[in-house]
């Protein structure tokens, strides 16, 4: 199996015609995703399916359902943890939470919430503040396999003891135990914290707001998107947003380059948190 | 035992390069602080960096190189065009690719020879940017992450050349890189050093 794609051909040809024939059988569009994470993505594919091009990756997944599923989990993002770069909690807590207290019911979308941990966070975080009981999360993803995880909020009992360090180290008050019940190897955050989120299909590609929010995290989504795409999501989260209402970014996203980034003031550039500026018509 | 060629720069001037990619881990900090002194205050075209690090923002290494260097030192931002006459680093514990638009994007992907920035990332879409207008430089570390990479930049017709193991503090890279392609050259640092004057816009203009 080749280590490095081919250079002999156009491999960037190849990854257009996946991605519009994945676009045209089954709807999902990365054709504006950052092109070099898809190849190295892919790269690894060709290794899973025992593939040797992309042109024979777009023959097998235009042909076989099961198959395009497991190539989405190679084409969505990947890793989250609970309270993910713990510094970003404590800057919503201290820069937004106080603001968002001031609201009497609260909507917050987490966009691309992959497996659920970061909204889980999110849902933690609202209710030692005291305001889970006023709140609605919307938790959206284009990948149903995470979604269905993100649902159950079942997580490995391994991992138990880094998601506790994180919620700590988030300023958690305390003890992520508290959230959760453990048994046969996982643990299950409540019911509690489960009812208040909804979990959706939604693509930051082709569909459109769907409320409006007082809170919008994306972190670590963006930077897979070109500037296109990215541009085009901004514009969804600031449709989205009330006026004055947050938007959270990861540490090495910023809307710098974005042009949308004058419908927003920057409060937090470490932490990457925005807010809509109030003179901007949706 | 490699015999070390004379002369990086006539090299470098019989093939023009539009960007020079660096990697390095244990060791390539001093290689850097050696080279960058030598790079031209007019240098046309872009200089970008992986170095291993330890995990831990913020960094030091901008601040440091900055100093020691003509050209602006900086972190790169994601979505950032790429110009000349800057070196931009990969920002801790994120890899650094380049677009065919010459933009810049990063990730948080997996790390690659447990890496994060990884040489290997950096080169390989360096590769497929810039093809054979490329020099690629690996440094010293004790990582096999670059040596992929490096023949990555060999195939598609760069220049592939590797600190000398004999003088590099962690000779295992460059062997690793000397390993994984025919094409990569042996230089001392000071020969890439005196090399760099090529890449200057005076240079090409008068060349």
């Amino acid at each position: 199996m080749t280590r490095s794609i081919s250079s002999k051909v156009d491999v960037d040809l190849e990854i257009d015609l996946l991605l519009e024939a994945i676009f045209r059988r089954y709807q999902h569009d990365f054709r504006h995703y950052a092109r070099s994470s898809i190849r190295r993505r892919m790269q690894r594919a060709l290794g899973h399916f025992q593939i040797a091009t992309i042109a024979g990756l777009t023959d097998r997944i235009l042909h076989d359902e099961h198959a395009f599923g497991e190539l989405m989990g190679f084409l969505t993002i990947g890793v989250t943890e609970l309270f993910r770069e713990p510094e970003s909690f404590v800057a919503l807590r201290r820069t937004v939470v106080p603001v968002l207290a001031t609201y009497p019911s609260l909507k917050v979308w987490v966009a691309g919430c992959a497996t659920g941990e970061e909204v889980y966070s999110l849902v933690i975080m609202f209710a030692e503040m005291g305001l889970l009981d006023r709140s609605l999360f919307y938790a959206t993803d284009i990948d149903p396999a995470s979604l269905h995880t993100a649902e159950r909020g079942i997580y490995e009992l391994s991992r138990a003891a880094d998601f506790s360090r994180a919620y700590q180290a988030a300023g958690g008050s305390r003890s992520l135990s508290d959230y959760y019940t453990a048994g046969y190897g996982a643990i299950t955050f409540h019911h509690e914290l489960r009812k208040k989120i909804v979990f959706s299909d939604h693509s930051l590609a082709t569909d459109h707001v769907f409320c409006e929010v007082h809170l919008v995290t994306c972190r670590n989504v963006l930077m897979y998107f070109d500037r296109r795409l990215q541009d085009r999501a901004v514009g969804l989260f600031l449709e989205a947003l009330v006026r004055k209402g947050f938007l959270g970014l990861g540490s090495r996203e910023t809307l710098l380059f974005c042009s949308h980034r004058d419908g927003f003031d920057e409060l937090d550039r470490r932490q990457r948190i925005y807010q809509k500026r109030s003179e901007v018509a949706a | 035992m490699t015999a070390v060629p004379a002369d990086a720069g006539a090299i470098l001037a019989a093939h023009p390069v539009d960007a020079v990619v660096i990697g390095g881990s244990a060791g390539a900090i001093e290689a850097l602080l050696q080279l960058l002194p030598h790079v031209p205050a007019d240098l046309h075209v872009p200089l970008l960096a992986v170095l291993h690090v330890p995990r831990g923002r913020p960094s030091p290494l901008a601040a440091m190189f900055g100093g020691r260097c003509a050209v602006p030192v900086r972190e790169a931002i994601d979505k950032q065009t790429i110009e000349p006459g800057v070196l931009l680093l990969a920002p801790p514990d994120c890899h650094l690719m380049v677009e065919r638009d010459f933009s810049v994007s990063l990730s948080v992907d997996a790390p690659v020879h447990h890496s994060r920035p990884s040489i290997d990332v950096l080169f390989e879409s360096a590769a497929w940017a810039w093809s054979g207008r490329l020099l690629g430089v690996l440094l010293s570390g004790a990582s096999a992450d670059g040596a992929d990479g490096l023949a990555a930049i060999a195939e598609r017709g760069g220049l592939a050349w590797v600190q000398d193991p004999d003088s590099a503090s962690s000779a295992f890279m460059p062997r690793a890189g000397l390993k994984a392609t025919a094409a990569a050259r042996p230089f001392s640092i000071a020969s890439m050093s005196s090399a760099m004057a090529v890449l200057s816009t005076t240079a090409r203009r008068d060349a």
